[in-house]
């Protein structure tokens, strides 16, 4: 098996995938937004409850390959808690990588995702449930 | 020799010379399932398409000079060449497409809109590829019609008597495939044509992933029409066709309107061409029909029934291996009912997954819902990863698809 192989499914994608947190619906959020990719019938509903201008909490669900879900989960981990400011700042960076711009400021468990690069077609996979955030925030009521 | 040695040795060389296909030979460690989507081309089909620009390109059916005479002359024959190939006597029924996709859409657009009125009835099939449903759905919706779907029995079969049940007197298309996609399900042609005809519906059958397969005998078959790609059987990539019975085809309107297509064009009013031509405007694509006849040439010289036995054959060698997976549940019915194809799934592992650990063995499959999101839901899995074989496969892809999957078992954490 290839090294790209191993990067791409390490042990922390893998424990994400099967035990993805904040897997739940939000019945008190203030915005949710669906993600859907047509090509392999990938589908995420992101749920995003703000506390002024912090993410107090934030939550998923779906159906997905591996990348997808932990790559959800992960994202999950890392705004819960930030500002919007912080948020945007850690969308960027996560993109930055994903897209092989490079891995600067990535901290924690995302730094699993860097395999992601090295697979062009699986970064659509790993971006769902962030985009999905996004529109959630979009769609938030304060 | 054990049973498992004498399934492999039925499969244990590709019916074809791997010399023929270029990208193959050139890959050793490649290791191509993926033909349900696109087959890989022959060298022969390659060279007819060459040689046709170099010695023979003109606009046919236009100029005066001998060339477009030649160019005329090569696309009619290869008409002839594969409506004989689908076993079509009535030759100017053979309209080209870019495709299944485009002569669904014709048959949908141009015979549907003139026929299909509110209140009439149009019945698929929940096993359809999205080209064989959304056309019908959407003409559905624009006119007012019912659009009803035929369900599945258990075992990924169609259900005849719920097809019988749908096939009311105000029934206007029945329509289905041949074979399934997805599942590789054969699907009993003359029992389905034999209820659809208790209605006056026009029964069309979607040929996609019967043609390459095995002899599709399309006048035999007793349906309206038929339709079928090229890329699906070693030839290029945008020609196929629309078989469509001439009294049909003459009363129905055309489907786009140009050049080639047209009689007289008066001022205000035009008339149009004879057939093939009223179906076929614009500059047709020439190369494309001189590819597919070739292919059709070459897939005679194999004879399709050796097709069909080789994928029998390979699909027998992959059912008894899948065995040694732990945790792979096939879907559809059991092999003697389907074509090549293995369409399953693993445990808790997605598809995506799958396939990306496949890949990385050189083991091309498809992974997904195969553009057939309907039979997905009936079957209750949001994907499966498909491999499927052609003339070209043999024991060894099989054994790399094994070996990959006890890998991805492995990769994806599984015990």
């Amino acid at each position: 098996m290839s090294a790209e192989l191993e990067e791409l499914y390490q042990s922390i994608i893998l424990d994400h995938n099967r035990r993805p947190q904040n897997f739940r619906v939000m019945e008190d959020a203030s915005g949710h937004a669906d993600g859907l990719n047509p090509l392999c019938g990938d589908q995420v509903t992101v749920w995003i409850k703000l506390d002024g201008d912090r993410v107090a909490d934030v939550s998923f669900q779906g159906q997905g390959c591996a990348i997808s879900k932990a790559s959800a989960s992960l994202m999950t981990q890392a705004v819960k808690g930030k500002t919007l400011a912080e948020t945007q700042a850690i969308f960027d960076r996560f993109h930055a990588m994903v897209t092989g711009q490079g891995a600067e400021g990535i901290t924690g468990g995302m730094k699993a995702l860097s395999g992601v690069s090295k697979f062009p077609l699986r970064v659509k996979c790993a971006s769902l449930g962030w985009h999905a955030m996004k529109a959630a925030l979009d769609n938030a009521a304060p | 020799m054990n049973p498992l040695a004498i399934l492999r040795k039925d499969c244990e060389r590709p019916i074809v010379n791997i010399d023929d296909f270029s990208l193959l030979d050139e890959r050793d460690h490649l290791h191509y399932l993926d033909s349900a989507a696109t087959t890989q081309k022959p060298r022969a089909v390659l060279q007819a398409m060459q040689s046709y620009y170099e010695q023979h390109n003109a606009n046919p059916h236009r100029g005066a000079y001998e060339l477009s005479a030649q160019s005329t002359e090569a696309y009619e024959r290869s008409r002839k060449r594969i409506a004989r190939f689908l076993g079509v006597a009535d030759v100017d029924t053979l309209i080209f497409t870019r495709g299944t996709t485009e002569s669904l859409n014709v048959l949908a657009t141009a015979w549907g809109r003139a026929n299909v009125k509110a209140g009439d009835r149009i019945v698929v099939t929940r096993m359809e590829h999205h080209a064989n449903f959304v056309p019908w759905q959407q003409l559905a919706l624009a006119v007012g019609a019912e659009f009803v779907i035929a369900e599945l029995a258990p075992g990924g079969v169609l259900d005849l008597d719920h097809l019988a049940q749908c096939c009311t007197p105000n029934t206007k298309v029945v329509a289905f495939g041949q074979v399934s996609n997805a599942l590789g399900t054969i699907n009993p042609v003359s029992e389905i044509v034999r209820i659809a005809r208790t209605t006056g519906a026009l029964v069309v059958c979607d040929g996609a992933q019967g043609v390459p397969h095995f002899d599709a005998a399309v006048d035999a078959l007793g349906v309206d029409a038929y339709v079928f790609s090229g890329h699906k059987m070693l030839g290029p990539m945008g020609i196929g066709g629309l078989v469509v019975r001439r009294e049909i085809l003459e009363a129905m309107p055309p489907y786009q309107f140009g050049g080639d297509m047209i009689a007289l064009v008066g001022d205000e009013r035009s008339t149009w061409n004879v057939l093939p031509h009223k179906f076929e405007a614009g500059t047709p694509n020439v190369a494309g029909a001189v590819g597919l006849a070739a292919a059709a040439q070459y897939l005679d010289g194999i004879g399709m029934s050796r097709v069909r036995a080789h994928e029998a054959a390979l699909l027998a060698y992959t059912t008894a291996r899948l065995t040694e997976v732990p945790g792979v549940t096939v879907l559809g019915p059991p092999p003697e009912r389907r074509s090549g194809v293995v369409s399953f799934v693993l445990d808790e592992v997605h598809p995506h997954d799958i396939a990306q650990v496949l890949d990385s063995a050189g083991v091309c499959v498809r992974s997904g819902h195969h553009c057939a999101q309907p039979l997905m839901r009936a079957l209750k899995v949001s994907a499966t990863t498909r491999a499927s074989f052609y003339v070209y496969n043999d024991a060894d892809d099989v054994d790399a698809l094994i070996v990959a999957l006890l890998t991805t078992r492995d990769r994806m954490g599984l015990a």
